[in-house]
């Protein structure tokens, strides 16, 4: 029924040549001669594939060598030098990063002219780094501090920065800038302009007044940031971090009059854990349910209902958007982009405002949730909506900014008060003094109880689609997805590919189900035909696919399109635990779809709430008046020049 | 040793177009060996051997490749690449275009000091006549399939794009950094293509070479430094200028040539270079010896040389690029100590550190600037104790 299929672009990114990964060519087969060189490491011998760094090289050694520019999802920029090494036969050291093994080569990682240079590296950063370490949030996981603990750094040999030079940059909603702390490595900017494609942040000056500025050095709020905080989870010291709203939080939390309410999102389940030492994708979900009630909140919620909402809402938009084109002939802007990634949603109103028309008007998961609770909520519960204060725990720095929109108020008060991000929930907890992993398990709160594995699974790439799918192919087909996938795993959406696609063949349809009736009299029209979806994680692969709409390339005769604003969809968003790297994600990946595995009920629209609040409350249905006032939203054509 | 002499001025040695209209009758593999037998070494200061150079961006595998003539000439004291780009544009288009078709290149790029703006229109007006006497375009000479055109890029000012990783950064419109090696720009260079880059000076031999031979080339310098060096020679001499000497040349030797010989110290390779004390004057301006891009800059018996080497720190603090560590802020800190040092207010233990930090940075900078940045602070430190040491608290 679906074929899954990999696209390849052969057009450049606009990365800066210097900062694409630079290989050298490697033989194909392993087994030619030369394709495997031997490299003496300290005396262990290893035989690595041509074109592997030094680096590399030695950790397949078991070799530790120190990094701070380098990361694992960045290209290469061997500019911090603290990785140097010793390789014999060349004048200077090299920095074991960027180095690629072409030849046989003896390398020492521990001479002491290597020591001495490592040394020196950290005392220059040091003195140049604004270290107040009791009262910065990297406090115990920064990798400036821990260097300088393994390499015994027991005095500023160069001096010290007495007093912060910079004035620190909190005018985001998301993401807060303390040049003081910055140690120049550029992984933000790396991950700005390369990883993600916005282009942001860049290098400044030169000499020792380098500095990373923002366009013209306006503040974060002013410049074409998406808040997606990737550079946040990038950075070795405490230069980004979030905008922490805890101790807000902590005042409505102590507050007697204010009922404060927690709506907490998949993602940050499944990696809040690692955070308490425990390995990546061990799932906390119940036990978070404990500690968030211990903390003192007065009722902590699912945002996964709101995600088999937004399936409802979205997917009815979808069949909508379809039979406008298909039947009426009118003209409808297809494919239909998700809306839920609120990084994203900024990024295609900076640098594509003329596809928002493709945008699906439907709020995000949190931004439904904190729109229902003020009012269908507040009323059952019989709580004056304006004592409510409604706490979104999510992955991600961008939400922090969605909460904000001025738009986001359809409850008559603004819908979401706060965002928070794995890691603040992560503190608020430790400072509660509450043993996390060691918590029993707690159900969520009523009246929108425990939702689907639709819901769940939002969290990785993927997810919003394969839901999406798993819904509306039940409800035109009225056959179980299962008939067409095993478990109702659509897997060829799933994994980590930057851009998948598939494309799912209707064979025949149903009846028209009840919850649809009102907007549909027949799906005849869908007979036979083939819905062509894609999926896209990381904003250099969205602006692939909008490159390739603008120019009627494939993407332009899709219908459907996910896209989320980070790496690994929610699960890397930039609001999870530092570090991150492709090994975490997959972990919290697993996760995820093993949570999702677990739930009975694994179809949005089979949720009884949901039918519950649309007959209780939504009366008229998906896309009726009371949703479009409460569910929907719209967008605003920001443009890349902001003056 | 031979001295060049010339009836008629510099470089009245060769005819006009003479290396050119040879190097088209010869294959490309033909001039590169030349190149490669006259053992000519890079003219701006660092050396690689030319035909090499050529060799390995000839057979690189790439359709599309590019030679560079780098005329960013920045190291503080050196004018002889201006001296060239006024008096003899023509010799170096020459050289360009042979190189060009060395490699197999289309096109060439001359990379003009943002500084010598003042050139570009004369520059400009000599290719113009080039192409009109087809020693530029399509079929040059009458060469089938030898099509070659060369344009002019300015550069801004910044003393790290004359490094040829940062000059290609710069020609593709990013910031003028270095980029790391390896790979190198003759396998992966301008554009992601193989790309020569060589000094004005190395390319103006190198029409010489194939005017007159390889042989003629050999009979100046060492065996190990071949031919003739173009120095820019100033400071406390009364002859200041640019010299074309063969290399072997000792310091006393070309003190005496240019009546500076009451100096204390000389400067040679500019800010980045060492500096010789009076004691070492026979030294020989050779690569196997003091190498040098051409920058020679005299210090008499007044100069104070904690001055100088305040100075030539200032100079790095100024021009370090700031994307590696070490050069970033270890230029700093010499420059810090230096100023303190004339104050009378470093300690000997804090000097030993620098030194040692200066090591550090030649060793483990990114790019050339870095790592040859404390070599002016390490050689006035070590060669002039008595005069740098010991001055009073002011």
């Amino acid at each position: 029924m679906t074929d899954k299929k990999h696209i390849e672009y052969p057009d450049k990114s606009r990365t800066p040549l210097s900062q694409q990964p630079q290989e050298i060519e490697k033989p194909k087969d392993e087994k030619e001669i030369g394709a495997l060189i031997r490299v003496v490491i300290d005396g262990v011998e290893v035989k690595v594939k041509m074109g592997t760094t030094i680096l590399e090289a030695a950790r397949k050694a078991n070799i530790k060598i120190p990094t701070l520019c380098y990361h694992e999802d960045l290209c290469i920029a061997g500019l911090c030098r603290i990785c140097v090494v010793e390789v014999e036969g060349m004048r200077t050291l090299q920095a074991s990063c960027s180095f690629p093994i072409t030849q046989p080569i003896t390398i020492k990682t521990y001479t002491p002219n290597v020591r001495q240079a490592r040394r020196h590296i950290l005392d220059l950063l040091l003195t140049n780094h604004y270290g107040e370490c009791y009262t910065c949030k990297r406090n115990g996981n920064c990798e400036l501090q821990s260097l300088a603990d393994e390499y015994g750094v027991d005095f500023f040999r160069f001096g010290k920065m007495e007093r912060p030079r910079y004035e620190v940059d909190s005018s985001s909603y998301a993401i807060v800038r303390d040049m003081n702390k910055c140690i120049l490595c550029r992984r933000c900017v790396r991950t700005c302009i390369d990883l993600q494609e916005v282009g942001v942040l860049e290098a400044i000056n030169k000499g020792s007044k380098t500095e990373i500025a923002t366009f013209f050095d306006k503040p974060l709020l002013d410049v074409v940031c998406i808040n997606c905080g990737q550079c946040i989870n990038r950075c070795p010291t405490a230069a980004l971090t979030a905008q922490d709203p805890s101790d807000i939080i902590w005042e409505a939390i102590n507050d007697p009059k204010k009922h404060v309410v927690m709506q907490t999102a998949p993602a940050p389940r499944a990696a809040i854990c690692e955070c308490f030492n425990m390995p990546p994708g061990t799932p906390l979900t119940f036990q978070l349910n404990t500690a968030i009630k211990m903390i003192g909140f007065d009722k902590v919620f699912d945002t996964n209902f709101t995600a088999d909402l937004t399936i409802i809402e979205e997917g009815s938009e979808l069949l909508s958007r379809l039979k406008k084109a298909l039947v009426d002939k009118e003209p409808t802007a297809l494919p239909q982009f998700t809306s839920c990634s609120p990084g994203w949603v900024k990024f295609l109103e900076h640098f594509y405002p003329e596809m928002i028309p493709n945008l699906s008007s439907a709020k995000s998961p949190q931004q439904m949730f904190g729109a229902l609770i003020k009012t269908y909520y507040a009323e059952k519960a019989g709580i004056d909506p304006a004592d409510i204060v409604t706490v979104a725990l999510m992955p991600c720095t961008a939400k922090k900014f969605e909460c904000n929109r001025p738009e986001m108020c359809d409850s008559g008060y603004k819908d979401v008060d706060y965002g928070l991000t794995t890691r603040e929930m992560a503190s608020m907890i430790q400072e509660a003094g509450i043993d996390l992993p060691n918590l029993p398990k707690t159900d969520f709160d009523n009246p929108f109880g425990t939702a689907t594995g639709s819901g769940v699974i939002f969290g990785a790439t993927g997810g919003v689609m394969e839901s999406a799918l798993r819904t509306v192919i039940e409800l035109v087909t009225g056959e179980k997805v299962e008939k067409f996938y095993d478990h109702a795993n659509i897997t060829p959406v799933r994994g980590f590919e930057g851009i998948r696609v598939a494309e799912i063949k209707i064979p025949k349809v149903a009846e028209v189900p009840l919850i649809l009736k009102h907007l549909f009299s027949d799906f005849k029209w869908l007979e036979g035909a083939t819905l062509k979806v894609a999926v896209a994680h990381g904003t250099a692969n969205a602006r692939k696919i909008l490159e390739d709409i603008k120019k009627g390339g494939i993407f332009s005769t899709m219908h459907f399109i996910e896209f989320m604003a980070c790496p690994g969809g929610c699960l890397g968003g930039g609001g999870m635990p530092i570090p991150t790297n492709i090994e975490i994600r997959e972990a919290r990946a697993r996760a995820i779809y093993q949570e999702d595995e677990s739930y009975s009920v694994r179809k949005s629209y089979e949720n009884p709430i949901i039918t519950q609040v649309y007959s209780e409350f939504l009366k008229d249905g998906p896309l009726g008046h009371k949703s479009h006032k409460l569910l929907h939203t719209h967008y605003t054509k920001r443009g890349k020049f902001i003056f | 040793m031979p001295i060049v002499e010339y009836k008629n001025g510099m470089f009245s040695d060769i005819k006009p177009e003479e290396g050119l209209k040879k190097a088209l009758s010869l294959s490309r593999g033909e001039v590169i060996s030349i190149i490669t037998d006259s053992g000519l070494k890079g003219r701006g200061g660092a050396g690689f051997p030319c035909g090499t150079k050529w060799n390995l961006a000839a057979s690189a595998s790439d359709e599309e490749k590019y030679i560079i003539c780098n005329a960013d000439e920045g190291e503080p004291g050196t004018f002889k690449d201006r001296v060239l780009l006024k008096e003899y544009p023509n010799l170096l288009f020459e050289g360009l275009t042979i190189g060009g078709y060395a490699i197999g290149a289309k096109k060439g790029i001359l990379y003009l000091r943002g500084e010598y703006t003042y050139l570009l229109k004369g520059l400009l007006q000599v290719l113009e006549e080039r192409r009109k006497n087809n020693l530029l375009g399509e079929k040059i000479l009458g060469k089938d399939g030898f099509n070659f055109e060369i344009e002019i890029r300015m550069g801004s000012g910044a003393y790290i794009c004359g490094e040829e990783t940062a000059l290609i950064e710069s020609l593709e419109g990013q910031r003028g950094e270095p980029r790391n090696r390896p790979p190198f720009p003759v396998n992966t260079g301008f554009m992601g293509h193989p790309t020569s880059v060589n000094n004005c000076e190395t390319l103006v031999l190198s029409a010489r070479i194939l005017a007159k031979g390889a042989d003629y080339f050999k009979s100046f310098g060492t065996p190990k430094s071949t031919g003739t060096k173009l120095l820019s020679v100033s400071g406390d001499c009364k002859k200041p200028g640019v010299y074309e000497l063969p290399f072997g040349v000792t310091i006393k030797e070309l003190l005496k040539i240019v009546d500076g010989e009451d100096a204390k110290a000389v400067q040679i390779g500019g800010a980045s270079g060492f500096c010789i004390p009076k004691k070492d004057f026979s030294r020989k301006i050779a690569y196997e010896d003091v190498s040098t891009g051409g920058s020679v800059i005299v210090f008499g018996e007044k100069r104070d040389m904690l001055d100088v080497a305040i100075n030539f720190a200032e100079f790095f603090v100024e021009e370090s690029c700031g994307q590696c560590t070490p050069c970033r802020f270890g230029t700093v800190e010499i420059l810090k100590g230096l100023k303190n040092l004339k104050k009378g207010d470093l300690s000997l233990s804090m000097l030993k550190e620098l030194l040692s930090l200066g090591k550090t940075m030649q060793l483990a900078s990114k790019c050339g600037l870095g790592q040859s940045a404390p070599n002016a602070f390490i050689s006035i430190v070590e060669n002039f104790p008595d005069e740098v040491l010991g001055r009073e608290e002011v």
